[in-house]
């Protein structure tokens, strides 16, 4: 990260993040106006046309967003938007969630939310192997329980259920 | 008074015995007794806990009650939203981390009590403050709810959407968040409900070819991702530090607090107005707290040692929060216009049970909204008991490390967004909310709007649709009689609140004033 000058070795610019939440919206925006339009927006036999008010909606947000994008142009180009360091525990953070989701339909929810746990009391709290154990699978054990034996729930299972017979 | 026979009513509803099967044996039990009171200890410990809250702790649990009875399942989720109210307090008291946004004021002068040795007070005097706001919210809805429901009765879409109108437009004009960014998040909302099927004419809308996108998206998802999932991530990049202090809560403490309270009988009369007035208009609980706390510092004659300690900046936002959350109810039930994010997700509820919230409602189910009502006096009472009694216990959970407790409520969330339609591509859209949650909350756009609009989308559409239907498209309908034009108007006035304010400020030759 060297050679990103002062401000940015601290973090991004809160202005940047600001621009790109507000541009992002314009994209949705303008997706939204497409889709009405592919739907229609004029009147049918049954009064407006399914578009119609969606599109009502893209074009408010279009306006809205410019008006945003124009306030964030003229915000504060020091005001970081958070640290490196923070943004890397958001970082650590999002990235298992996202594995542990694209996970659950290969191994399913219960033993996914054992490893999702486990690694969050052994990485982020640094717990030892005894109490991890204990509680990563205790706890999805009990969730279990609760759901497909009480309330007749079914979540996604995977091959070790399978193997035991659910 | 036909209100007191129903209110009656509804107590012998909740006070009912029911045969329960519990593990193969029968049982009688007062069961929505019993289900309150889990309701509220659930509630409670979401409050507690960082990353669930009201709205998310409420839409997690919502699909467990799918098979329920619908009133019994209100009272379930209805509790578990008292419990939060109550749970915010104890966070911010102890820990100085505000387990709710409502709960944000009651810190102010919460945390220097608990430094001062005054945990037991402050909290004592911040339990029965709600308790009281609640009350006294109770008490309104009771009296006015069924009045403003017979009167709503004779709204035709025209009228609906004005009301849609109003309660959209004072969002933009009372938050304390700029104006365009919440009316785009609110428009986000509202484009979000418009995916997939159109339901007045059955044609799909921007689905762009796909079948994912047919079912649409549904609220729920979106309230776990932002709420739960965002948060957690704040949670994570502000780094927890959880240094609590102790609570030693006993009878002693308890009396004491009591014989303090009644001279504080004008902030808490002030407080409640005030909370009332804010969860009907759809502002929410927690701006109702910021303002109660501001006027307190500014009237009371102890306002200059606000900040440090004083009980009174306890009272005033707790008993404004309690009362705008309970009385988020009034307009949920009345017009089907729900004044809080956690109301939303209740009136999700009611849909899925095939309850129509609004007027019809009154006239339709009475059992339910009156069990509902009824369950709302019990459970009050329930709650105060709860947290006066279990202070120790519920510290002690927050005392758990959140590498622990950020995994569990991560998978509860998953499971919660799984169960909404049995849809893995739900769960995959929750992370998506999340990171935008995240996203939205650090650029200071307001969370609430955007829920708000998707699940009142359909409904403020069909109105608005089946207006211009009745005129044959002409926008005149909306102004067509005294009653739809004066609503509009109030709308009018609410979405140009701020620029009206400053000109009338600039006419007297005032600053504009700032909330405290």
């Amino acid at each position: 990260m060297s050679g990103d000058g002062k401000a940015a070795n601290q973090g991004p610019a809160h202005r940047n993040i600001e621009l790109a939440a507000a541009g992002l919206m314009g994209v949705f925006a303008i997706l939204v106006v497409y889709g009405a339009l592919q739907a229609g927006i004029g009147w049918g036999f049954e009064g407006p046309k399914a578009g119609f008010f969606p599109f009502i909606m893209g074009s408010i947000l279009l306006i809205a967003t410019a008006v945003n994008l124009w306030n964030g142009w003229q915000g504060s180009k020091t005001k970081i938007f958070a640290e490196w360091d923070q943004l890397k525990q958001v970082g650590a953070v999002t990235i298992p969630i996202a594995i542990y989701i694209a996970a659950i339909p290969f191994i399913g929810i219960y033993v996914a939310s054992v490893l999702l746990i486990a690694y969050f009391m052994m990485r982020i709290s640094s717990y030892g192997a005894v109490r991890t154990a204990l509680v990563a699978i205790g706890v999805p054990l009990l969730t279990f329980i609760v759901f497909e034996r009480w309330f007749l729930v079914t979540l996604p299972k995977g091959p070790l259920e399978a193997v035991l017979g659910y | 008074m036909a209100e007191f026979v129903n209110l009656f009513n509804g107590f012998a509803t909740v006070l009912a015995f029911q045969d329960v099967n519990i593990f193969g044996t029968t049982l009688s039990l007062p069961f929505n007794v019993f289900i309150m009171i889990v309701g509220i200890v659930l509630g409670v410990i979401i409050g507690v806990l960082p990353g669930l809250g009201g709205a998310n702790g409420v839409a997690i649990l919502l699909p467990l009650t799918f098979s329920m009875q619908p009133t019994s399942a209100i009272i379930l989720l209805s509790c578990i939203y008292w419990g939060a109210l109550f749970g915010g307090a104890i966070t911010s008291i102890l820990f100085n981390i505000p387990g709710e946004p409502w709960s944000v004021a009651t810190t102010f002068d919460g945390y220097p009590m608990a430094q001062q040795g005054k945990a037991g007070e402050a909290l004592t005097a911040a339990f029965t403050s709600s308790f009281i706001g609640a009350f006294f919210a109770v008490i309104m809805i009771t009296l006015l709810a069924p009045m403003v429901a017979a009167f709503a009765l004779r709204f035709g879409a025209a009228e609906k959407f004005a009301v849609y109108f109003l309660a959209f437009a004072s969002f933009v004009g009372l938050s304390k968040e700029p104006p365009f960014k919440t009316l785009a998040a609110m428009l986000i909302g509202f484009a979000l409900a418009t995916f997939g099927t159109d339901h007045m004419t059955g044609s799909l809308r921007l689905t762009f070819g796909t079948e994912i996108l047919l079912p649409g998206f549904d609220f729920l998802i979106a309230v776990i991702g932002l709420f739960g999932i965002g948060e957690i991530l704040l949670t994570m990049e502000e780094g927890l530090k959880f240094k609590g202090k102790d609570a030693k809560i006993n009878l002693r403490v308890v009396l004491q607090t009591w014989a303090k309270l009644p001279q504080y009988w004008w902030t808490y009369l002030r407080s409640c107005v005030i909370g009332c007035w804010m969860g009907i208009t759809p502002a929410g609980a927690t701006p109702a707290s910021f303002m109660s706390y501001g006027i307190a510092k500014r009237v009371s004659k102890n306002g200059k040692n606000f900040g440090n300690g004083e009980i009174e900046g306890v009272i005033a936002p707790e008993t404004a929060a309690h009362a705008a959350g309970k009385s988020a109810l009034l307009p949920m039930l009345a017009l089907g216009v729900p004044g809080s994010p956690t109301a939303a997700v209740l009136l999700g509820g009611l849909l899925i049970w095939n309850l129509q919230p609004g007027p019809m409602l009154f006239v339709e189910n009475k059992e339910f909204v009156w069990g509902l009502i009824a369950s709302m006096y019990l459970g009050n009472v329930v709650g105060l008991i709860i947290v006066l009694t279990c202070v120790p216990l519920l510290a002690a959970i927050l005392r758990i490390p959140f590498g622990i407790i950020a995994p569990i409520i991560l998978m509860f969330c998953a499971i919660g967004a799984y169960t909404v339609r049995n849809s893995f591509f739900d769960v995959i859209m929750m992370l998506a909310f999340g990171v935008l949650g995240y996203l939205l909350k650090k650029t200071n756009y307001p969370l609430a709007p955007l829920v708000l609009a998707m699940v009142l989308g359909d409904r403020a559409e069909e109105a608005f649709r089946q207006a211009l239907v009745g005129s044959g498209g002409s926008l005149g309908v909306f102004f067509a009689n005294g009653l739809v034009s004066s609503i509009m108007l109030l709308g009018f006035i609410a979405l140009f609140w701020s620029v009206i304010s400053a000109g009338i400020s600039r006419v007297r030759g005032v600053k504009p004033a700032t909330a405290g």
